[in-house]
């Protein structure tokens, strides 16, 4: 019978009729291929001199991108469906780009300073980047695990390449081959993972699939099978435990622009994929994702923090740390099946704690580069005494690194009580059990990011140099978005818990 | 309005004194100085507004909306219990912006210094004004970060220690608690608004609130803090810096009791209850170790923060007997371990000061040196341990006597066990802070110290201490200026819990 049904989506196909296509919900991507376009043809034309032109055509670019976002949230129907389903823009896609396109812009500006002074390539550098964000904008509206696939490779292959930018360092040689067999790896399990599905259910719509899931008939082992293959796969993407192991290297080797944006785009990219099979795909099949889930929130959570306790440099300790956090956002997902009321304030949580996560991690890497640039370490020993000649940005991290562990008045408190409204909400005693494992956790990871403040505060300078640091406008504008939004967000929480509210995926 | 001005005049003079350079610390003193008074005058504003003949209601609201999306609001609110503490967290604050005038510690940064201390205010102010769980929340982990800087930059040797460890403990208690007010909102109608939960969250099943007690009851107890999870306490104390432990003492201290009367109790009665009999063992557990602890004490800061344990131990006990007899004692308590507390920690911290120790072995004469200041001690020293006459005694001899009458439904036995124990510790008081004033005060300097100049106590130590000096002295002499504010408060508090009938019976048959 599936291989009729099949068979028979296969010749309604055949008598092609070009899709309808809405151009104002893809102006998002339309005005991104032309900025593609445009750095790529800049970096061919520009002589050497006139390259720093490049990051300002990819800067405004990526502005130009948000005004179609805008204007989509306010005029015109609320959801846009497209070639039968498989690519919607709603609000959750709008809420998610905006997101990305953000976190592409914060990239930028800390990127810009790092890639004029290191001996890098400079044009490719701005095209691979915005065509990683390309991958992620289309991820928001991927509603078929096809297009899904298209949007992950989009997304992946470039921040292979710029994982392995400083190409002269052997980590970095290491970060880029590590993160790409991995990513490969991932890739390939999903992918048969998807196929199963499709051939059980014989379509590729998130929707459709999503019908044939629900009820008893769909208790198939082959199905349960799929579904795990495919969480997995992304599992990797978001580098939870035990799939993590890429993560520290990868984040170490990495430039450190780059890494920011692994830890928190690439993340955010891996879960946008999950949230939209998990509620639209696989919404009929909780009893397997949901334990997996939980048992993949906790190891991650468990893991990434007892790990970082241990880290000496601080890049690694921000990647072990960046595992931690994507554990939290795992635990809404343990129980989001629940109830259909679970499942709202689970979505709810999970993209608050991933707006937020941006904010905050991308402020933490920025003062990163900042006190590299004068320091030459990633060591946490070279924090020391911060305070004292660099007041400024001792108080940025102190506010980034307490958001990050969770202490109001600051943002990062919020995501985390908005996953504990989660767990709550679903009321088993399972889902309570869970939350008690984050509360811990939560104590756990406060004292490797009080650590830091420590050193920042507590300890003297280690080779006695006072010399202020400069700290190139870019990243101080890099700096004063993400502070903004952990501070702004921090005391009026509505902003970001209403967009999470409204992001509610279509089905 | 004038509320919120209270809460909020604080961080934004932290933010004025942020642009403030560094170089001018005339300028940022004196600038923190008139946050700091600006702040108690609209207090005392809000003092003379004050309905007396209705403490039990809350005045001076503001209810605005603030986080729709899970139904929390701004809230705010004072009554009878509020009220005194919300004044002694703005007195405390300027005096210790007096007392630290000429001696901030190392490494010195007034504006840091002081940022941090206005900082702690807000939270402090915020936390007895907050009539929403989540605004609670946010205020009640406030004063922490303040707190563990003020501890691990300008603490003693072992202060980074010290700081962490009272970090990681508060925040343990309050994720706890985090997920018993997410609770109380499921359970309880979807609100987090203090006085709709008051009427729902009676309502819930018995063993629900215990369960959720127990989540609340972790997070005050650490901040308390109750025995045995006070180990934080004299570490803290002891590296913290004259004025933190001062502010850490005389309000911090009061914010975890605060939360069992203001939330725990009224919203959870029936779990009150059967907590009632664990609280009121852990608080005269308390008592005697506190004043065991004491005895075994070398460093006078250290043996204050012992005695800090077992008076919180006697406000515990108060608490836990659900009486509305025992619940204003506790609350008299808090203000009396307020004043006293904090001047003997104003004291160590004088001492230190002049002797560069706090070792009780190495001191003695301090009268025959620094008769002032000698006497001071004396004088605290009666106070803390309960004379009559002075504020030490209404908050610890009421809290006695009210365990001879708990509430009905707890076991009046087992109280009354609880009250002979707790009347024990008050000998220990007696006996540990006596002897510390024996060994400190009276004979003569020790050889080291023979023919150094102390000089006795100065301009800006009388300016700090006199304030607290007559408050000790006047609510010890007229204690119905705090239990006439706080008694119909706290009886709507313990109406919850029938334990309003009973006070009245112990009142007239002592």
């Amino acid at each position: 019978m599936l291989l009729a049904q099949a068979a028979h989506h296969q010749v309604t196909q055949a008598g092609f009729t070009a899709p309808h296509l809405d151009y104002h919900a893809l102006a998002p991507e339309i005005v991104l291929s032309v900025v593609l376009a445009a750095v790529l043809l800049a970096d061919l034309v520009l002589d050497e001199s006139k390259k720093w032109v490049i990051p300002s055509i990819a800067s405004f670019g990526l502005l130009a991108t948000f005004i179609p976002i805008i204007t989509l949230a306010l005029y015109g129907d609320d959801v846009r469906s497209m070639v039968g389903g498989a690519y919607v823009v709603d609000n959750f896609a709008l809420v998610l780009k905006a997101l990305f396109i953000g976190v592409g812009y914060v990239v930028l500006l800390m990127s810009s300073t790092y890639v004029e002074e290191g001996d890098y390539y400079e044009g490719e550098y701005y095209f691979l980047l915005l065509a990683s964000i390309m991958g992620m904008i289309v991820m928001a509206s991927s509603r078929d695990l096809i297009t899904i696939f298209v949007a992950l490779e989009t997304l992946s292959i470039p921040a292979y390449i710029l994982a392995g930018w400083r190409k002269r360092d052997l980590k970095s040689n290491e970060a880029s081959l590590k993160y790409y067999l991995l990513g490969v790896l991932a890739s390939a399990v999903m992918l048969y993972g998807m196929s199963l599905i499709y051939g059980y259910t014989g379509t590729t719509i998130l929707a459709d699939i999503g019908t044939q899931l629900q009820g008893s008939a769909a208790h198939n082992p082959l199905v349960t099978f799929a579904i795990m293959f495919v969480i997995v796969g992304f599992a990797f993407k978001v580098s939870a435990v035990p799939f993590h192991s890429w993560a520290p290297d990868t984040y170490e080797g990495a430039p450190t622009p780059v890494t920011a944006f692994l830890s928190v785009a690439s993340k955010t990219g891996g879960f946008v994929a999950i949230f939209q099979l998990v509620f639209i795909g696989f919404l009929g099949r909780d009893d397997v994702w949901m334990p997996l889930f939980g048992v993949l929130a906790v190891l991650t959570m468990t893991v990434g923090n007892l790990v970082a306790l241990r880290q000496t440099n601080v890049v690694r300790l921000l990647a072990y740390s960046s595992i931690a956090q994507a554990g939290y956002i795992l635990v809404p997902l343990a129980v989001a099946g629940t109830s259909p009321d679970a499942a709202h304030s689970a979505l709810t949580a999970s993209i608050v704690y991933l707006l937020v996560y941006a904010g905050m991690n991308l402020g933490a890497f920025s003062i990163v580069l900042a006190v590299a640039r004068k320091t030459r370490s990633g060591e946490i020993s070279s924090f020391g005494g911060l305070f004292e000649y660099a007041p400024g940005l001792a108080v940025l991290m102190t506010i980034f690194l307490f958001s990050l562990a969770g202490i109001p008045p600051l943002a990062g408190a919020w995501a985390k009580i908005f996953v504990f409204r989660a767990v709550l909400d679903a009321g088993t005693p399972w889902a309570i059990a869970l939350g008690v494992v984050a509360a811990v956790n939560s104590v756990i990871a406060l004292f490797y990011y009080a650590n830091i403040a420590r050193q920042m505060w507590m300890s003297p300078v280690p080779d006695g140099d006072r010399t202020p640091i400069r700290v190139p406008t870019p990243l101080v504008t890099a700096l004063g978005i993400t502070v903004v939004v952990v501070v702004v967000v921090g005391i009026y929480p509505q902003l970001f818990g209403h967009l999470g509210d409204l992001a509610s995926l279509t089905r | 309005m004038l509320l919120t001005a209270a809460i909020f005049l604080p961080v934004i003079g932290a933010a004025v004194i942020g642009v403030i350079p560094r170089a001018q610390e005339k300028a940022l003193k004196a600038a923190a100085l008139l946050i700091a008074l600006a702040t108690t005058a609209i207090g005392v504003v809000i003092t003379l507004g004050f309905d007396f003949g209705h403490t039990g209601r809350l005045q001076f609201t503001a209810n605005q909306r603030w986080i729709e999306v899970i139904n929390s609001r701004y809230h705010i609110g004072i009554d009878g219990i509020s009220l005194p503490l919300l004044l002694l967290s703005m007195v405390i604050t300027v005096l210790c912006v007096i007392y630290s005038w000429d001696h901030f510690p190392e490494p010195h940064n007034p504006k840091a210094f002081l940022i941090l201390m206005l900082l702690l205010e807000t939270g402090m102010n915020g936390t007895f004004a907050a009539q929403d769980l989540i605004l609670f929340f946010v205020f009640f982990e406030l004063v922490l970060l303040p707190m563990y800087f003020m501890i691990g930059v300008w603490g003693g040797p072992n202060r980074q220690y010290a700081a962490i460890k009272f970090f990681l403990f508060t925040l343990f208690g309050s994720a706890l608690m985090i997920l018993g007010f997410l609770a109380l909102y499921f359970k309880g109608g979807k609100t987090f608004d203090i006085q709709e939960l008051m009427v729902t969250g009676p309502l819930l099943g018995r063993s629900t609130q215990i369960l959720i007690f127990g989540g609340l009851f972790m997070g005050f107890a650490i901040k308390v803090p109750m025995f045995p999870f006070h180990t934080w306490l004299p570490d803290a104390h002891t590296e913290a810096p004259t004025v933190g432990s001062v502010i850490l003492a005389a309000v911090l201290l009061k914010l975890g009791v605060y939360g069992f009367i203001r939330i725990a109790i009224p919203i959870l009665p029936e779990a009150a209850k059967a907590w009632a009999p664990w609280i009121g063992g852990l608080a005269v557990i308390g008592i005697i170790y506190g004043a065991l602890g004491c005895l075994a004490q070398k460093d006078m800061k250290r043996l204050i923060a012992f005695s800090s344990v077992a008076h919180m131990g006697f406000v515990m006990l108060g608490v836990a007997t659900l009486t509305s007899f025992g619940i204003n004692a506790a609350v008299f308590g808090m203000v009396a371990h307020g004043l006293i507390t904090g001047m003997l920690f104003f004291i160590a911290g004088s001492i230190q000061e002049r002797f560069g120790t706090r070792e009780i072995a190495r001191l003695g004469g301090l009268l025959t040196q620094a008769p002032h200041l000698g006497w001071l001690l004396g004088f605290c020293a009666f106070a803390s341990l309960g004379l009559p006459g002075l504020a030490g005694f209404w908050g610890e001899f009421p809290a006695i006597l009210a365990a001879y009458q708990p509430a009905p439904g707890l076991n009046v036995g087992l109280f009354r066990a609880y009250m002979v124990v707790a009347a024990i510790g008050t000998v220990f008081a007696a006996g540990y802070l006596l002897w510390m004033l024996q060994r400190v005060a009276f004979g003569t300097a020790t050889a080291e110290f023979e023919h150094s100049h102390i000089h006795d106590v100065h301009g800006p130590e009388w300016l700090a201490w006199t304030p607290l000096l007559i408050g000790i002295l006047v609510f010890g002499l007229f204690p119905h200026l705090i239990f006439n504010v706080t008694d119909s408060a706290v009886n709507v508090i313990a109406s919850g819990v029938g334990g309003v009938a009973q006070a009245a019976a112990v009142v007239a048959h002592p």
